[in-house]
C-alpha cells in the first residue's frame, strides 16, 4: 500500500532529516546537503527514495533543481482511515434511524 | 518530528445523547463496516468493554477473536476515547497506540452531534519501520530501531 511505502521511506533517520529540511519550503540539493553531515550524493539518493515514495517532488528552477514536499504522499495514511470513518459513521447514523422507524 | 493531521469526522443523528452513545459502544457490531474486520471469519460481535482499560475486540462467527484496542477514557454519554492498536499492515500491536476520541454533543433532546477524531497516526509509521526491521534482521535496521527509541523518548 502507498502509505506503507511512505512510512518506510521515513524510517531512515537521515532521510527523515532531509525530508524535514523541506518543511519550510522548496530547497535545492546543495542547500540541504550544506546543513547536514552527509555528502551531496547521499542527499540526492535520499531525495530519490522520498520521491519514489511520493513524499517529495522536484522541479527545475533556472539551472538548478529544487525539491519540495508533496502533500499527497503524507496524506496517504489518512486516505484509508478517512474513508473508513466516513463509511462507519454513515452506517452508524443509518442504524440509529432504523431504530427510530420501528 | 513529523506529524500526520488527525482524521476528523462528524455526523448529526436523530437520537438522544444516551441512545447514540449506547449504539456506538454496546452495539458496535450493528454498524461497523463488515469489510473492515481483521478476522478471517465473518464478524459476529464487536465488543467495547464499558470501563477504562476495557478491551475493544471482535468475535468472529467461528469463535475466533481479534483485538482492536482498549478503552482509554469512558465518560458516558458524552465522551469516549479508544486506543486503536492496528498497525499499518492491520495487525494488532500492543505497543502501538493511536487514539480515537468520540464526543457526543446533545443539540436537543432528540438530536446529537457525534464528533470523531483519530489522531497520532504518525505512530503507525514508526511501528511500520520497526516491523520491517524485525523482518530484515539486525543488518542496517538496528540503528533505525535505536533512533526510533530515542525519538519516542524525546517525543515524551
Amino acid at each position: 500500500m502507498a502509505y506503507q511505502e511512505a512510512f518506510l521511506a521515513l524510517a531512515d533517520p537521515t532521510r527523515r532529516q532531509v525530508f524535514e529540511q523541506l518543511r519550510h519550503g522548496p530547497k535545492p540539493v546543495g542547500i540541504i546537503a550544506a546543513q547536514m553531515p552527509v555528502s551531496r550524493p547521499a542527499v540526492s539518493q535520499h531525495l530519490g527514495v522520498l520521491k519514489k515514495a511520493g513524499l517529495v517532488a522536484d522541479r527545475a528552477e533556472g539551472t538548478r533543481r529544487v525539491y519540495y514536499i508533496d502533500p499527497r504522499g503524507l496524506a496517504s495514511i489518512r486516505v484509508w482511515l478517512d474513508q473508513f470513518w466516513e463509511d462507519a459513521l454513515t452506517a452508524f447514523k443509518t442504524e440509529l434511524e432504523r431504530d427510530r422507524g420501528k | 518530528m513529523i506529524t500526520i493531521a488527525p482524521v476528523r469526522k462528524q455526523v448529526t443523528v436523530a437520537a438522544s445523547q444516551q441512545r447514540a452513545f449506547a449504539l456506538f459502544t454496546n452495539e458496535m457490531s450493528r454498524w461497523w463496516p463488515a469489510t473492515h474486520s481483521i478476522l478471517k471469519s465473518p464478524l459476529k460481535q464487536y465488543v467495547v468493554e464499558p470501563w477504562v482499560g476495557g478491551r475493544w475486540y471482535a468475535i468472529a462467527e467461528d469463535g475466533s477473536t481479534g483485538q482492536t484496542g482498549y478503552v482509554i477514557e469512558w465518560q458516558p454519554p458524552q465522551r469516549l476515547v479508544l486506543a486503536w492498536q492496528l498497525s499499518s499492515d492491520w495487525q494488532f500491536d500492543p505497543e502501538l497506540v493511536t487514539e480515537v476520541e468520540v464526543r457526543f454533543i446533545a443539540e436537543s433532546a432528540s438530536t446529537t452531534r457525534v464528533e470523531l477524531e483519530h489522531r497520532n497516526l504518525q505512530r503507525m509509521g514508526e511501528k511500520a519501520a520497526q516491523v520491517r526491521g524485525l523482518v530484515d534482521g539486525p543488518g542496517g535496521w538496528t540503528g533505525i530501531l535505536e533512533s526510533f527509541k530515542k525519538c519516542a523518548v524525546e517525543g515524551g
